[in-house]
């Protein structure tokens, strides 16, 4: 980033001929760039090259594991095992293959293999690098691989005629255009699959959550802030404290109490002597598939159209509504958030200058009608404000999902945020990963402007 | 029943009120009330019964989740001579318990108390570089002239509109790069500076007057003299408020730890320790364990908290009303 960029209205006096005054000038730029240097340069690496770096990974199918820089060294390849028993030999994903010669290099299948029973029979088996120290195109062809790490293993089969390599270059990772674009949106694949269903659940999460935080702050807020109260400081503070603890503390006080046995479950049964304990950790079934199910409604009653797929989901998939287990980290999420936007909302309130209420009161306006027409549209901007946090908050739920779930059951509770990981740190797929990030970037982008818009228009009304 | 209120109150020109409306009125503050104290009581019991269970012995953790009356005997044994678990029936009623420190023995059989310190380490060390270099950009970008001072601040803006989650991939890649990962620079340079910060600081530094820096200058202070003497110390109400957001981000902070060190469990902070716990625990949950581990990881925050609320709310505020 060229620092001095655009015409800045300094850079036109500055031309003037008045060189004390100029000296002055270039005095100051020079303070200037030195205070704002060590904030600059943390940006730049951490926030600014790393936003186009995202972009470049999403146009690779980058693993993770090689280096960046390295294209043409590497190995993607296959390995030959030769069966040396009578029997059938399973090869698991993972096995470790050292390579002995010039340099040590190790490599790990990753597909599961049968080798067939009887000597001599072989299979080819695709592997990666194991490590960085990948060695150069050259001895990666040239080197017999030998010995398997799994010492069970290495007395029933030998790899032989190590790594042929295909293509050569481009091994450790490939441009390949808009490759991940397409497997997520436009293609047929479990990519497709998957986000699809992450971007239900997220939604659905979304749009449970940011209605009922902002209405219950907005709720509470109005009522902190009645003149009578009293003890409004504890209550301020009760609501808050949840927002400063950790998310992943909350998250395993949750799962505490929202055990088969637990708290939760013990309460209500409490109160309803009928009440079956919900498994509220586990469990995948949607809510609005269980209450239509009060109604005798299901899949198979409801006619053809719910079995017809988009991007691969049925339909009746589709109006599934949060699983059970979601909507307990929707509550959780509720829970730790309403403070915050309590106490934005409580702030706002007290800047309503008191008069605007006692002409509304001489007019006669009744409570309803005060907040109604007087106190919600003047909030128009914090509840703007409160809504973007929301939308920002709950579009990357991250945390939760990695204590409580991991997505499951039946990837339920698998969320964008949460799939941008598993993909990037679990899958090794670093290019798939930064797409999905990306595609999440713009679509909370587009959902900020949509409700900013929606904002705007009831604000001028 | 309000718009026939509301004409009677015009007649009698609002200084008394009608029956009906102070009925509807008392209705309304009761109903008020009792919306309040259950959101109240939803919002802090989960604590109070966090910090109840996290002094129990394991089985009334999983029966009597409910209980949380202290009585004697305190410090009992969590077994007995056999040495097989009691039963939950002796050491917990439906109310009260015999409270027991076996939570917090057992969470520092794990590597609990390394990850506390890293925990201080990590936060310290960011809030003082956040401090530092947050005011430092803050300033200039409020008071000096330079070309590309409009556009730099911007860009620092629109970083607050990135999603931390697109930063996660290419985060790790720099770091990998500069070898970075799993090491306790990677987090605490890449946490250096935020923006949030940085406009905190630019405001308050424009709501200083001007002319006591310009009698400085006449006095002939430098720049960074000046600033270190007589603008900084002036900041203080902005940097407590820094101090006490940069804190409370990092000691809370999960994701970036989790990309950074995670090869590394001696470099874990408190809540990726507290995540990847579970998978530690076995085939069942060791609740006055983990619930003890939560209590220890919330307690300095909630110090911190409740010594500087006043901060807390008015920095939130804050920024609700520039939004």
């Amino acid at each position: 980033m060229s620092a001095a960029a655009g015409t800045a209205p300094g850079a036109v006096k500055s031309k003037r001929p008045v060189t004390t005054l100029g000296q002055q000038k270039r005095q100051e730029s020079l303070t200037a760039y030195l205070f704002m240097a060590p904030a600059l340069i943390v940006f730049l690496i951490f926030l600014i090259i790393p936003i186009f770096f995202a972009i470049y990974v999403s146009f690779t199918n980058w693993n993770g594991i090689s280096p960046l820089g390295q294209q043409a060294r590497g190995a993607i390849g296959t390995l030959v095992f030769t069966n040396e028993t009578d029997e059938a030999v399973t090869i698991p994903a993972g096995t470790v293959v050292n390579s002995i010669g010039s340099e040590p290099l190790a490599y790990v299948t990753t597909e599961d293999i049968t080798l067939e029973a009887g000597v001599g029979n072989t299979v080819q088996v695709p592997a990666k690098a194991a490590d960085d120290s990948l060695g150069t195109e050259s001895n990666i062809r040239a080197n017999v691989v030998q010995n398997v790490e799994d010492p069970a293993l290495a007395e029933v089969v030998s790899v032989n005629n190590p790594l042929p390599i295909a293509g050569g270059v481009n091994n450790a990772y490939e441009i390949v255009g808009t490759e991940n674009y397409t497997r997520i949106l436009a293609e047929q694949s479990l990519a497709q699959r998957d986000f699809f269903i992450a971007l239900k659940n997220t939604v659905y999460f979304v749009l449970g959550v940011v209605p009922t935080q902002t209405i219950l702050a907005l709720l509470l807020a109005v009522i902190v802030n009645q003149r009578w109260l009293k003890a409004k400081g504890f209550f301020r503070t009760a609501f808050y404290f949840p927002s400063i603890t950790s998310s992943v503390v909350i998250s395993v006080i949750f799962m505490w109490m929202f055990t088969q046995e637990g708290l939760v479950n013990t309460l209500i049964g409490a109160l309803f002597p009928n009440y079956e304990n919900v498994v509220w950790l586990d469990d995948p079934n949607g809510v609005i598939h269980n209450f239509l199910g009060l109604f005798g409604v299901a899949r198979d009653t409801v006619g053809d159209w719910a079995s017809q797929r988009v991007a691969g989901i049925t339909l009746w998939d589709w109006i599934s509504g949060p699983s059970v287990t979601l909507l307990t980290i929707m509550i959780l999420n509720t829970w730790t958030t309403i403070g915050t936007m309590m106490v934005i909302y409580l702030a706002a309130l007290q800047n309503i200058p008191g008069q605007v209420y006692e002409a509304a009161q001489i007019d006669g306006a009744s409570a309803w009608q005060t907040f109604r027409k007087i106190t919600v549209p003047l909030l128009a901007p914090t509840t703007f404000f409160v809504v973007t946090l929301g939308l920002i908050g709950t579009f990357q739920v991250f945390d939760q999902i990695f204590v409580i779930s991991s997505g499951g059951p039946a990837k339920t509770t698998l969320t964008v945020a949460y799939m941008v990981y598993e993909n990037g740190f679990r899958n090794s797929d670093m290019g798939l990963a930064a797409t999905t990030a990306l595609i999440l970037f713009v679509i909370i982008f587009v959902f900020t402007m949509i409700q900013r818009i929606f904002t705007r228009e009831r604000a001028i009304e | 029943m309000t718009t026939m209120t509301a004409n009677e109150a015009r007649i009698t020109s609002g200084s008394q009120e009608s029956t009906a409306r102070r009925l509807g009125r008392r209705v309304f503050s009761t109903l008020a009330i009792g919306v309040l104290i259950l959101f109240a009581l939803a919002e802090t019991m989960p604590f109070v019964l966090t910090i109840a269970n996290s002094f129990k012995c394991l089985p009334p953790t999983r029966q009597e989740p409910q209980s949380f009356i202290p009585v004697p005997p305190f410090l009992v044994e969590c077994t007995n001579e056999a040495g097989t678990m009691r039963p939950a029936a002796d050491t917990s009623t439906a109310l009260t318990f015999n409270p027991a420190l076996d939570g917090y023995e057992g969470i520092f059989e794990f590597n609990f108390g390394r990850w506390f310190i890293n925990n201080i380490i990590y936060a310290l060390a960011v809030t003082i570089l956040r401090l530092i270099f947050d005011s430092l950009a803050g300033y200039a970008l409020a008071r000096l002239k330079f070309p590309g001072n409009r556009v730099m601040f911007f860009i620092i803006l629109g970083t607050m509109m990135i999603p931390a989650i697109v930063l996660l991939i290419p985060r790790f890649i720099i770091l990998k790069e500069m070898g970075l990962l799993n090491s306790y620079q990677g987090v605490i340079l890449s946490l250096a500076a935020d923006a949030f910060g940085i406009f905190l600081m630019k405001q308050f530094f424009e709501s200083i007057p001007y002319e006591i820096e310009e009698a400085a200058q006449v006095d002939g202070a430098s720049r960074f003299t000046m600033f270190f003497r007589i603008v900084l110390p002036m900041a203080t109400p902005a940097l407590t408020a820094l101090t006490i957001f940069s804190f409370q981000g990092t000691w809370n902070n999960f994701m970036d730890v989790l990309i950074i060190v995670n090869q590394n469990p001696d470099l874990y902070n408190l809540p990726l320790g507290m995540a990847l716990l579970q998978g530690q625990f076995g085939d069942t949950l060791i609740w006055n364990i983990y619930l003890a581990g939560a209590v220890i990881t919330t307690l300095p925050l909630a110090i911190v908290f409740f010594m500087f609320q006043r901060y807390f709310v008015e920095g939130i505020s804050y920024s609700g009303l520039k939004g």
